[in-house]
């Protein structure tokens, strides 16, 4: 059963579901879930424009989530706008704008649902190369500015007073969360990243007693639901992307039922 | 005008000085919320701000702790200075895991040796392991004094450090705060969440109304005519009580007596709830032990 291409798509998903699960917390933490959605359908507009330019895809996604973060920390600082509408507006136009693109590119071959949904079975050795290399580069990062960012979670006025620059750990964050989705793209797709980010995080929270305990635990959760999904994919003949998603949905719910026991006390 | 020259804004070189704000003032959509404010606090020294809500309180506190930068005016602090920050508000979201041990290293890293005596001294050393979000509010107050307690400032900016704690609780907290700016040395600044309630212990009191309206020892600001027209006003005459906040404790003049972690001012009124049982007390302003009047310094 574990052919070269499993093995890869294995490596592939393990890889990104450890990088996801403790950048998933602070999304979940922090209520970013719409936030992650919507620099994750920016990075459909991304590959269009990778296209466009003829550069690689993942260099495309990453500078559009990157520049869409920018935008959204812009302007949450000044609180222009409400914030909600503004990620809505952003989020689908940014799909839509990306969509268009894609469909107007006659001269090469786009396969839109790997795009939205990912295809993990399809992923090359420089593929699962790149998501582990950008997936220590994520970990060293949060690893790095975990103290400031988790503060400036709690408290941002608090953080600042005690010399945490949260300014700074706010835009690493960000910067974190592009490269994840850009590297995360190929293997759920840009519909289903945040499903990767915040499922297992959810999971975890109820058997976590500290921030660090729920970082390794959804780490451990977003593994285990990629192994479940590929499995499962492979058994049942499903689209592996949400496969992935559905065995973190069960996992969740399993949590749920586990009587509450407290890791990390 | 006399009072200002008996408690005269601070000038000089900053030397000891921990933060000095200078003339500071802050803009919020062409509105200002705080204006020529003057503020000097020193080691060992502690500085109440009191006003009525929107006053510029919590902004001061802010620009002090340089989270916000003054429009116009200066905000210096002691270089190397190290400040714990008890916020006025902290809501840790339900899907943060956050025990009261793990919360005291939110922004450094402290070992069981300093952690321990800290939650035992603000008394809550057996909700070490507790979910931060299943305190009650006293509760909460106290670790977050922990927190800040445990990083050994030499500034402490204390928000209301005592909302949402009972009378006893508040009588402790003011003694606590004392205690470690006794055994510390640091600084604090303090804001009052009670117009008419000062810590006794406070060496300076600023009154802020869009902009220093009054400062001085706990005593002067009391008798201060500035003071008795804005906030002291008809009631003067008729009821001096201390007035507390939301829990309707009942406060028995013999417990007033014993807080010497506050004082009243001899005009307060409440401004918020009926208490009908504040009437009919004999009001002489029960700070006959606090360091204010021994200090001797009236209104000038």
């Amino acid at each position: 059963m574990l052919d070269d291409f499993f093995l890869r798509a294995l490596l592939a998903g393990i890889g990104v579901a450890v990088t996801a699960g403790p950048l998933g917390c602070f999304v979940v933490w922090r209520r970013m879930a719409y936030f992650g959605d919507t620099m994750a359908h920016a990075g459909l507009l991304g590959v269009a424009l990778a296209l466009v330019f003829q550069v690689a895809p993942v260099i495309g996604v990453f500078a559009v989530t990157a520049a869409i973060a920018a935008v959204l920390l812009l302007l949450d600082r000044r609180r222009a706008l409400s914030t909600d509408a503004l990620l809505g507006l952003l989020a689908h136009g940014t799909l839509a704008v990306g969509l268009v693109l894609v469909a107007l590119m006659t001269n090469v071959r786009i396969d839109l649902t790997a795009l939205l949904f990912g295809d993990v079975l399809a992923v090359g050795v420089s593929d699962v190369v790149l998501i582990w290399a950008g997936g220590a580069v994520v970990l060293a990062g949060l690893a790095w500015f975990w103290r400031p960012l988790l503060a400036d979670t709690v408290h941002p006025d608090l953080a600042a007073a005690e010399g945490m620059r949260p300014d700074r750990a706010r835009a690493v964050l960000m910067l974190l969360m592009a490269l994840v989705i850009a590297v995360a793209m190929k293997v759920v797709g840009v519909l289903l990243i945040t499903a990767l980010l915040i499922i297992p995080a959810a999971a975890a929270r109820r058997l976590s007693a500290t921030p660090e305990a729920m970082a390794v635990l959804a780490s451990l959760t977003g593994a285990l639901s990629v192994v479940l999904g590929l499995v499962a994919s492979l058994q049942w003949d499903t689209p592996s992307g949400p496969s992935i998603v559905v065995a973190a949905v069960v996992l969740f719910g399993l949590g749920l039922v586990l009587p509450a026991f407290r890791i990390g006390r | 005008m006399d009072h200002v020259a008996a408690f005269p804004a601070p000038v000089g070189p900053l030397g000891e000085t921990l933060v000095r704000l200078s003339g500071v003032g802050v803009q919020r959509s062409g509105r200002w919320l705080t204006r020529n404010v003057d503020l000097d606090v020193r080691p060992g020294e502690i500085v109440t701000l009191i006003g009525p809500n929107g006053s510029g309180k919590t902004t001061t506190a802010k620009i002090a702790a340089g989270v916000m930068r003054a429009d116009e005016g200066r905000a210096e602090t002691r270089p190397g200075l190290r400040i714990g920050y008890v916020p006025q508000k902290i809501v840790i979201d339900w899907t943060l895991p956050m025990t009261v041990r793990r919360m005291m290293t939110l922004t450094a890293r402290h070992g069981p040796a300093e952690i321990d005596p800290a939650l035992e001294a603000v008394g809550i050393a057996h909700l070490a392991e507790a979910e931060a979000q299943s305190l009650s509010g006293g509760e909460f107050q106290r670790a977050l004094l922990a927190r800040a307690m445990v990083r050994r400032p030499d500034l402490l900016i204390l928000d209301e450090p005592v909302q949402g704690v009972d009378f006893s609780g508040e009588v402790t907290l003011y003694a606590l705060i004392k205690r470690i700016r006794d055994e510390t040395g640091c600084g604090i600044l303090l804001i009052s969440h009670d117009l008419h309630v000062v810590m006794a212990e406070t060496d300076t009191v600023v009154c802020l109304n869009g902009h220093v309206c009054c400062r001085g020892t706990p005593q002067s600001v009391a008798e201060n005519p500035e003071y008795l027209r804005l906030f002291g006003g008809r009631s003067a005459s008729a009821l001096a009580v201390y007035s507390h906040d939301h829990d309707h404790t009942h406060l028995p003049d013999g417990h007033i007596r014993n807080a010497d972690g506050s004082i009243t001012d001899g005009h307060a009124r409440h401004h918020e709830h009926e208490h009908a049982h504040d009437h009919g007390h004999d009001h002489s302003p029960p700070h006959g032990q606090s360091r204010a009047s021994q200090s001797g310094q009236g209104h000038a």
